[in-house]
């Protein structure tokens, strides 16, 4: 663990990702990161002042993760010098947590901790229509994916109004995307009176839909079992249709497409413009959101000071590293794939055996600053380096946007400057004489 | 901030001149922003029952929403006792004396403000109670006042126009409003953050950060600037608070009023009874009474004293001046007191308690008429003899619950609900919906309380009210008889 830390965790993107920019602002000092030491040990409230300083940390202690909590008023190290009741969290990511045990009803495959390249399709499914619903809907930019370590996957978004909303601006958010209901054998109830589905859902339906037929009625095959149909007609609003299916599926077994279809047919036994098949019809959409939409763990998203895993850690059960995943390519995305540290130091003791072999020329004080050059770099040659990458290209837009916003402000200062000088009325001869009115204008 | 009656006299005579501007059309809405705050001569008695009424309506607004009461009943409540403490009319109103209902409107929030200004639960607390009460207010304005009121200030919001509404005209529909009225329905465009209330309730529709709000939930916008504006404002007040505290006239009465928000504000419960209740009470008549009207923190006191022979000085004082109030003249409470210590001499009673009891009956060293201990005194008593909801165990309280109400029709299903406001901490509820259910015979139902949906504040107040019924109930029954 400690090899690891001290040679791979790119503790420099990181610091970069939550500061905003490249020298430490509030963003970072005032940030709180916990400890989780083997026992079950916490260490919160620390606080560091740059990215060195958390190193050297973390490399003392030895902590088999760290979490990341809000920005709060004055850091958090000193938070017992604040006046009482003046320690308040301000700014935090908003984050989302989708975690695979809150798909167990649903899934077949496995249960519990256990997933599988097949389950994790509904983490696919979810990470499409959240991604694309926050950046629709929302019009934040900075989203980053992170795979949990073992079953799950976290966002984080680090945009500047979604920094700064309050709790229950977050609750309100993380209510508008909870569309299936905690308690199981309640239906999906999205709707206002016979209108369709809102807006924002119709959109996610239509990717859903495809999703339903690959996924839940041929892949996982959800209601071959009997209890699996059961679930399925209990959330049906027609009893007629109920019994005609149930005499039938208690006959003979079939697969789910196959009920699916009888379903669909039942339905079509109403006509067109009759008031029974419509709540079918909605019926079908909600079951299909049932079963796909993003579940969310709501507690990880509604509370600004709640701990979060920071990414590149390491999950203490499976080994593997929390590293950042791509939406756009999320299909084709295998948590069993994912390095764990193992490997990862591995592969390091690999490329430096075979660097040995080609320095062995080397005096020894080279060797010393090969080393030393080397180490700031170490997470380039091993498999960590595309994620660490996605990590940096992913800061570039953040540090971006922060950039052109001081730089924005900047120019209203110059601006302001010269209006004031504009005023005092002896400079506007000079003004044009060295003809700074072009670029001036440039700057408008 | 408050300019107070004795002021040196430079800074009088400017204010005097501001006060002559801010006179005339001062207040031209019922309903108030309270953005400015009030730059007049106030007086310390005008400073105090201002804030005292303000507080009631609110201590009953939180009790409301502690007992699960519904919006409109909520409203209803609010409405009545607005109309008994703090009335405010509309401006077509005939014959109401609105500018100073108006001005005591203000006033009083803003000293609540400074009340309430300290912590954060206090601050959390009353901007959920004040946001209440402008939701009400809101909802009785009349609607072109209430238009009027709108047009008066800058909400910043973006009107959507014609083209952008006919572009989204697929997903709007979806959401609110139906088609035949689409094209007169307005909508208003605000940052999510505004609304979260409607993003909650997936009631607008959203796009890149902005929230389509239809003119009908156009108060959520209004109701949310309420609060920021009001969270913001408690930041500063808090901020500017130890400047206040050199003025020493004021740092009781603010204290005061922050404790009152514990317990609600309590009923002065000193003046009612010797005319209301004609028939006077005996000492011997106290034990009957004790099982039949009082309320739990009474009963305590009644059965501690029957087990133990004595009570201590607290104690004594506590259940001496509620039976005070209750109507036990001076004779009656010495017979009382006398008869209950009854392990002591003539001597001993005579010489350390007998002084005691006349004292707190006026009778003797300063000569004070003292009121008896409302819930608040008893909440915030420490414990001893205090409130038994906030002072007992969870086991030692339902077990003397049952024990003590048993017999009155409280079943061990109905302390569930008790006991669930109390872990809440909102013993005066608990102690609210104890006294219904054990008054349901005499009609009482759910959250009507102490009588109009008020909660129990004092303990004779509890008491009084549960005699009336019985009275009433006798009455009655003698009516039928005849």
């Amino acid at each position: 663990m400690l090899a690891f830390y001290r040679r791979l965790y790119p503790f420099k993107p990181i610091f970069h990702w939550l500061n905003h920019e490249p020298t430490p602002a509030d963003l970072f000092v005032k940030r709180e990161i916990a400890f989780n030491l083997p026992g079950e040990v916490i260490i919160r409230y620390n606080s560091f002042n740059d990215h060195d300083e958390f190193k050297k940390q973390v490399c003392k202690l030895n902590p088999t993760r760290f979490e990341i909590g809000p920005v709060y008023s004055s850091r958090p190290r000193d938070r017992k010098t604040a006046r009482p009741g003046t320690f308040n969290p301000t700014q935090r990511e908003l984050v989302f947590d989708i975690d695979m045990t809150d798909y167990d009803p649903v899934r077949t495959c496995c249960a519990a901790a256990a997933i599988c390249k097949r389950c994790w399709a509904y983490i696919a499914a979810a990470v499409r229509v959240l991604d694309a619903a926050v950046r629709e809907q929302f019009g934040y930019a900075h989203l980053l994916w992170v795979y949990s370590g073992r079953r799950g996957i976290h966002l984080w978004i680090s945009d500047k109004e979604a920094m700064g909303l309050t709790d229950d601006q977050r609750r309100a958010l993380v209510s508008w995307f909870t569309v299936v209901p905690k308690d199981e054998g309640k239906r999906v109830n999205v709707r206002f009176g016979a209108r369709g589905l809102p807006a924002s859902l119709q959109t996610a339906l239509d990717h859903l839909a495809v999703v339903f037929t690959e996924l839940v009625l041929y892949d996982q095959d959800c209601f071959a079992s009997q209890a699996g149909y059961q679930a399925l007609l209990k959330l049906i609003p027609d009893s007629r249709v109920v019994d005609a299916l149930e005499t039938k599926w208690t006959a003979a077994p079939s697969a789910s497409h196959e009920k699916w279809d009888d379903f669909k047919k039942q339905i079509k036994t109403y006509k067109k413009g009759t008031p029974q098949r419509a709540a079918l019809t909605a019926a079908m959409e909600d079951i299909i959101l049932q079963y796909t939409y993003p579940r969310l763990d709501e507690n990880v998203s509604k509370k600004r000071n709640h701990l979060l895993k920071a990414p590149f850690c390491v999950h203490p059960k499976t080994g593997r590293v929390c590293v950042p995943v791509d939406p756009a390519r999320i299909d084709e995305f295998d948590p069993e794939a994912v390095p764990t540290v193992a490997q990862l130091l591995a592969e390091l003791d690999a490329v430096a055996e075979s660097a040995e072999h080609h320095s062995g020329l080397c005096s020894h004080a080279h060797g010393q600053v090969c080393a030393e050059g080397d180490r700031i770099v170490d997470w380039e040659r091993t498999s960590l380096k595309p994620y660490v990458e996605m990590l940096e290209r992913h800061n570039q837009g953040i540090m971006d946007e922060m950039r052109n916003e001081k730089r924005g402000a900047g120019k209203l200062d110059i601006l302001f400057a010269c209006g004031r000088l504009i005023v005092r009325r002896y400079v506007v001869v000079t003004l044009a004489d060295v003809d700074i009115s072009p670029c001036f204008l440039s700057l408008l | 901030m408050f300019k107070l009656e004795e002021r040196s006299s430079a800074i009088e005579i400017k204010d005097k001149i501001q006060v002559e501007l801010h006179r005339g059309a001062n207040y031209p809405h019922r309903l108030n922003f309270y953005d400015k705050p009030p730059l007049y001569d106030v007086s310390i008695e005008e400073f105090e029952t201002s804030a005292l009424d303000r507080l009631r309506i609110l201590a009953e607004i939180e009790s409301s929403a502690a007992r699960n009461r519904t919006w409109e009943e909520t409203k209803t409540v609010t409405a009545t006792q607005c109309e008994k403490y703090l009335p405010l009319k509309s401006s077509n109103a005939v014959g109401a004396d609105r500018e100073s209902q108006r001005r005591i409107d203000h006033l009083g929030h803003f000293v609540l403000r400074l009340a309430f200004c300290r912590s954060e639960e206090l601050r959390r607390r009353f901007i959920k109670a004040e946001t209440t009460l402008f939701k009400v207010r809101y909802e009785t304005d009349d609607t072109t006042e209430r238009e009027k009121f709108l047009s008066s200030r800058d909400f910043n919001w973006v009107a959507v126009d014609k083209s952008e509404k006919e572009r989204h005209r697929q997903e709007l529909s979806t959401y609110q409003g139906r088609a035949d009225t689409f094209e007169a329905d307005r909508y208003y465009k605000v940052r999510w953050t505004r609304v979260p209330d409607l993003v909650d309730k997936r009631k607008v529709f959203v796009k890149g950060g902005w929230a389509y709000v239809p003119s009908r939930e156009q108060s959520s916008i209004v109701y949310q600037e309420f609060e920021a504006h009001l969270q913001r404002d408690l930041l500063v007040t808090a901020r500017y608070m130890p400047r206040l505290d050199e003025d020493t006239r004021l740092g009781g009465i603010l204290d005061n009023l922050s404790t009152g928000f514990l317990a609600g504000v309590s009923s002065e419960w000193s003046a009612a009874p010797a005319d209301a209740n004609a028939e006077t009470i005996r000492a011997d008549m106290v034990d009957d009474l004790a099982a039949k009207h009082f309320p739990m923190c009474m009963r305590n006191s009644h059965q501690r004293l029957r087990k133990d022979h004595h009570m201590k000085h607290f104690g004594r004082l506590q259940y001496g001046l509620f039976l005070k109030v209750l109507g036990l003249s001076i004779e009656e409470a010495i017979i009382f007191w006398r008869k209950s210590f009854d392990r002591i001499n003539d001597d001993t009673f005579n010489k350390m308690y007998k002084y005691n009891i006349r004292h707190s009956y006026g009778l003797e060293g300063k000569r004070a008429n003292y009121p008896a201990k409302n819930c608040q005194q008893i909440l915030t008593s420490g414990g001893d003899p205090g409130c038994p909801y906030r002072h007992f165990s969870q086991e030692n309280l339902q077990s003397a619950l049952l024990s003590t109400y048993g017999p009155l029709g409280l079943s061990s299903s109905d302390l569930y609900e008790v006991m669930n406001t109390v872990k809440g901490g909102h013993f005066h509820v608990a102690c609210t919906r104890v006294f219904e259910i054990t008054h349901s015979s005499s009609g009482v139902k759910k959250g009507e309380g102490v009588g109009g949906g008020e909660s129990v504040t004092h303990p004779n107040q509890y008491a009084a009210r549960s005699m009336e019924l019985l009275k009433a109930q006798e009455e009655k029954a003698m009516m039928v008889i005849t």
